[in-house]
């Protein structure tokens, strides 16, 4: 099934585009004639790791779920994996989410289900056997160093152990895509680090493509200037100040792109607004 | 509150109605495809069904006892206080028993799915269902659409049998009636089209509960205080369509059968 979507994907991919995972193309989309985007256009190449910066109520989350197809846009073209979710009928939108991890801003656990149920949901869901399920969430939750919760309940966790088993249930299905958002909001500075850990361990271990929102600057360029060490099991900072070049920013104010580029290229920049926002 | 001009209004009011039909259908048809949720379904039955036995078997009992009480006086003016039996059990068959059965499950379970969904809408539960490629509708709409329907048909049945109880327990003991002719007299007063009538009824309470109820929660909007407004708005629509579908089934079945 993945290798035939893989296989469609690079079919309707436009020639030149072939190693784009996401592409936006003037996308626009309104709330009760609120602009929230507008005419937004971007591409997000495999492997890569795109940090989506900007102040609060600039359109980021919204971003994130018209990637997964959760919103579909007023005007403009969204593809992910070469296919057009922005016109996809919802039924084929679920085949192809087979393929994204999703980490939700509230962490958007499932209640009313335990841990291992909330991180085993899409394997039960494709009726893996139960063994085989069990054994893929307990290596989930060893990524983000959580096993010991597996039989909790959501509402007995904390914010910070909550992130993590959102994203044990992003990864269970080795997704292709993985899209964050605001994994780090609300959480203290040594919980938002160790999630920026996870997410630094995904992007240098399983190479995933990934989108992640983030209001925190501190976050973003420890991602770009740290890698994982997989034999230390820790993040250590990039020899001679050097920035991971698979990491890129995508900054957003009020609805539009205010910067598109890696993080030489955000540090060293000349707008003003973009300067201050970053000072 | 900004004011809304009337065009937006009817609008959004038609919207509304839309929205609501395009759910029902979905919800209808979802059993008919695969995945089905068959695990769930029986959950919303224990829940639903089972959970709401306790209600139903108390106010039909007490609708029975104080029906025979309350019409003693008039049957007692034209010396037909052995008809008691027949009155309780044609009120209870045919109206009060589905009825009622209806708005006491509206009230448990509509306002039950309206706050449950609800809570998962504003948590992004339901967007999370979406994005780990989980229709919510099939999942969490359907099972609660086909469990109301399948137990309200058994609790009104439930209730039109303890209501019927009920009454003979007056009859016999405050209004001096013989059990067996009470039982006789009750028997005898239903026919085909009045038992076809009182069960026909919740099927389309349930289908109004079920879809009302998922309809709320659903589009729930506005946090905590958006869960609490679907909650109540579930249980006031639902209960008024029920009283208002009660009635046009009323006058169909009187048409079709002529009683």
């Amino acid at each position: 099934m993945a290798e035939q979507l893989v296989h469609e994907g690079l079919q309707s991919a436009a020639p030149g585009e072939q190693g784009s995972v996401v592409v936006f193309e003037d996308v626009s989309i309104a709330f009760d004639l609120k602009t929230v985007l507008d005419d937004i256009s971007f591409s997000v190449d495999h492997g890569e790791t795109r940090i989506i910066l900007g102040p609060a109520g600039g359109g980021k989350s919204v971003l994130m779920k018209l990637a997964n197809g959760l919103l579909r846009p007023d005007s403009g073209k969204i593809r992910v994996f070469g296919q057009e979710v922005s016109s996809m009928p919802e039924r084929d939108l679920f085949k192809l989410r087979a393929r994204i991890g999703m980490v939700f801003q509230e962490s958007a656990l499932f209640d009313s289900l335990s841990v291992e149920d909330n991180v085993a949901y899409r394997l039960h869901e494709e009726h893996v056997p139960e063994e085989e399920a069990h054994k893929r969430v307990v290596e989930a939750l060893k990524f983000v160093e959580l096993e010991q919760a597996i039989d909790k309940f959501p509402p007995e966790l904390s914010g910070g152990m909550r992130r993590r088993v959102s994203i044990a249930r992003a990864i269970i299905s080795r997704p292709d895509l993985i899209l964050y958002d605001s994994p780090t909001g609300g959480l203290d500075p040594i919980t938002s680090t160790t999630i920026v850990e996870l997410v630094m361990k995904q992007r240098d271990v399983s190479h995933t493509t990934s989108l992640m929102i983030t209001h925190r600057l501190q976050d973003a360029f420890t991602l770009a200037m740290n890698r994982f060490n997989p034999q230390t099991g820790k993040m250590e900072p990039i020899p001679n100040g050097g920035v991971d070049e698979s990491t890129k920013f995508l900054v957003l104010n009020e609805g539009k792109i205010v910067f598109d580029g890696t993080t030489h290229e955000l540090v060293h920049s000349t707008d003003p607004w973009l300067r201050q926002y970053l000072s | 509150m900004p004011f809304v001009s009337p065009e937006d209004f009817a609008k959004q009011k038609v919207a509304a109605v839309q929205e609501y039909s395009i759910l029902s259908w979905q919800a209808v048809s979802a059993i008919f495809s695969r995945p089905r949720y068959w695990a769930d379904i029986y959950t919303q039955m224990d829940s639903i069904g089972v959970g709401s036995m306790p209600i139903i078997v108390l106010t039909g009992f007490f609708t029975g006892c104080v029906l025979a009480l309350q019409s003693a006086t008039s049957l007692k003016a034209f010396g037909a206080i052995s008809m008691t039996g027949n009155l309780v059990a044609l009120s209870m068959v045919k109206e009060l028993g589905p009825v009622l059965t209806g708005l006491m499950v509206s009230g448990r379970n509509a306002a039950g799915m309206a706050s449950e969904l609800g809570s998962m809408k504003v948590t992004e539960q339901i967007d999370a269902m979406r994005a780990l490629g989980t229709d919510p509708v099939r999942k969490l709409v359907t099972p609660r659409l086909y469990a109301t329907i399948f137990m309200l048909f058994f609790l009104t049945i439930v209730a039109d049998a303890v209501g019927i109880a009920g009454g003979a327990l007056v009859s016999v003991t405050l209004l001096g009636l013989n059990a067996s002719s009470y039982f006789h007299a009750s028997y005898r007063a239903l026919e085909y089209a009045d038992v076809v009538q009182g069960l026909t009824k919740p099927l389309f309470s349930a289908f109004i509960i079920a879809t009302v109820g998922c309809y709320f929660g659903m589009s729930t909007k506005g946090g905590t205080q958006g869960v609490g407004r679907s909650t109540t708005q579930a249980v006031v629509f639902s209960s008024v369509f029920i009283i208002i579908v009660d009635f046009l089934v009323s006058r169909a079945m009187i048409g079709i059968f002529g009683r």
